[in-house]
């Protein structure tokens, strides 16, 4: 069984619905990256497993339960976790705070979980003590996916963690992200470079119109001639 | 020297007294305003229905004919902090809640908030009447006179007890604030609800109990800023009614969602208050000797009369705007 699996979910904000029946399924070692054109509706789908969206339509179970418009502060106890593209820190916080506000579902002693984000990101570590708002995009980025690893969550969902930033920091995060999954924690992200993203994806999703138009490992999406064509830029 | 220990007196520590009152009046509206992103134009009735609280429960332990060493009005505090707290969270529950549950916009819960005003200073009057009412009248007031004639003045300095108190007790839960922001996990939580709400939500942060908290401090501190006037003039129905302008200017001067910002700007309206209405001549008078006839200073040379005190807090507030938008700590613009 699947770590999380959703099985045509139909969702949206009120109004028209903005998934059509989405399915997917994600073990805790998959890296699950979703693509596809602008509208799409792939934050829409992390959204809609994170509660921040009415969902209508199927159903989405985590862990064999189901999760489908369950509020965050119920999600993040039971291992989801999840980055929004945008203002994902708290600007006039420090590092540390933004780190232990990760935390605050944890009743538990936080303090080596710590020790583990600074140790994936040793640069944070150094600006514990700085405004999270001071910090350029990349380390702002660290920041972020550190406040939700803070959770120690079985799966991370991240809207797009390269949007915006240099192409260096584009390979820092990737690698990051890689490393954490290899640490045990499963990965759905949504990402605009797509072609380097699936290079590294055991699962891949190309989305269209709210519904899954092609689903594979990233190698087999990305070796797809039409995929390729109509998603990947040629 | 003895002009300068009048100075003090009617400056320095008037000033001190009323400033404490708005600092501690402005955040909670500041941290309301962070939190729930509207004006609660009605924390000036949570500080009148303190003071009331504060009222009965002191005439409560009067009737039991318990004595206290500090006026009972200090004793009966945190009590009076409680109930007051439960009172907030009541308001908040029968009137706010429902309406940020239909997604009200900020304007309406302000107008809401208006209504909450109106209803329980008109809950006030039903059962106090509109007269006033004095926490001394089973008890003294005591008054210290710091003899100051090793300095050559011959005006000793003024300061009552309730004076004296409200100064230490502002200063306390100043600090008590400051830690409970800074270190515990749920005053860390409001912080990050006030910077981004939608990424507290996010991080799993129970945004429900934030708000509730957030309703218990403003609560119990306006609690506090309305029974420390009440100590010091006298109880009224329109008690801190009155006073709301400069609690506001206040908030917003210090920056709007800013905790700091609004005991500097507490402080700041409440030491220019006093300054403005403060008679120069006294100071001054010296200067007749030296000055030609025809330059005699008048009787009374203020910077603006008593009556229009409350001008200074909306001066302040113009320039502080005009010159810092968003207040002297960086707040919210909106």
């Amino acid at each position: 069984m699947a770590l999380i699996e959703l099985k045509h979910v139909v969702g949206g904000y009120g109004g028209a619905p903005i998934l059509n029946g989405v399915d997917m399924a994600i073990d805790q070692s998959d890296i699950g990256v979703i693509v596809g054109p602008n509208g799409a509706g792939k934050s829409t789908t992390l959204k809609a497993i994170f509660g921040l969206l009415k969902v209508t339509g199927g159903t989405i179970e985590f862990d064999g339960e189901d999760v489908a418009n369950s509020l965050p502060d119920k999600l993040v106890p039971k291992g989801l976790s999840f980055v929004p593209q945008e203002k994902n820190v708290f600007t006039s916080m420090s590092v540390e705070e933004n780190l232990e506000m990760g935390a605050f579902t944890r009743r538990d002693n936080f303090a080596e979980t710590m020790e583990w984000v600074y140790e994936m990101f040793p640069v944070l570590a150094e600006k514990r003590r700085q405004p999270a708002g001071e910090l350029s995009g990349g380390q702002r980025q660290m920041v972020a996916m550190g406040r939700a690893l803070m959770s120690k969550p079985r799966l991370l969902m991240l809207d797009e963690p390269s949007a915006g930033l240099s192409p260096r920091y584009v390979i820092e995060i990737f690698e990051t992200i890689v490393r954490v999954n290899a640490e045990g924690v499963g990965i759905l992200m949504v990402e605009q470079n797509a072609r380097q993203a699936l290079a590294f994806a055991s699962k891949g999703f190309v989305l269209a119109g709210g519904q899954n138009r092609f689903t594979g490992t990233g190698a087999e999406l990305i070796a797809d001639p039409e995929v390729a064509k109509s998603f990947l830029g040629g | 020297m003895t002009e300068f220990i009048f100075f003090l007196n009617q400056v320095v520590i008037s000033g001190a007294v009323l400033g404490c009152i708005y600092a501690l009046g402005a955040v909670g509206i500041t941290l309301i305003f962070g939190i729930l992103r509207f004006a609660h134009f009605a924390h000036s009735e949570l500080m009148t229905s303190g003071a009331f609280f504060a009222f009965l429960l002191a005439g409560l332990f009067a009737s039991w004919g318990i004595v206290t060493p500090i006026p009972t009005g200090f004793v009966v505090l945190p009590l009076a902090m409680a109930l007051t707290a439960l009172l907030a969270l009541g308001i908040d529950k029968g009137f706010y809640a429902p309406l940020r549950k239909r997604g009200a916009k900020p304007v309406i819960l302000l107008i809401a908030s208006i209504g909450v005003t109106l209803m329980v200073q008109g809950l006030i009057r039903l059962f106090f009447g509109a007269g006033s009412y004095s926490f001394f009248e089973n008890e003294s007031k005591e008054i210290f006179r710091i003899d100051t004639s090793f300095l050559g003045s011959t005006r000793p300095l003024v300061m009552t007890e309730p004076q004296v108190l409200m100064i230490v007790v502002t200063i306390i839960s100043v600090l008590a604030l400051h830690l409970f922001l800074t270190r515990s996990r749920l005053g860390k939580a409001m912080r990050a609800m006030a910077d981004n709400a939608d990424l507290a939500q996010v991080s799993g942060i129970n945004t429900a109990l934030v708000v509730r908290v957030t309703w218990i401090v403003a609560g119990a501190l306006a609690c506090m800023a309305g029974t420390m006037l009440a100590l010091d003039v006298t109880l009224k129905p329109d008690l801190a009614f009155n006073i709301i302008i400069p609690i506001f200017a206040a908030a917003i001067v210090g920056g709007l969602g800013q905790a700091y910002g609004a005991i500097a700007g507490g402080l700041l309206i409440g030491f220019a208050e006093s300054l403005a209405v403060f008679n120069w001549t006294m100071v001054l008078r010296p200067l007749n000797g030296v000055l030609p006839d025809w330059l005699q200073l008048p009787n009374t040379l203020a910077l603006v009369p008593t009556e229009y005190k409350l001008t200074v807090a909306f001066v302040i507030l113009v320039v502080v705007l005009l010159v810092r938008p968003t207040g002297i700590f960086k707040g919210a613009s909106s």
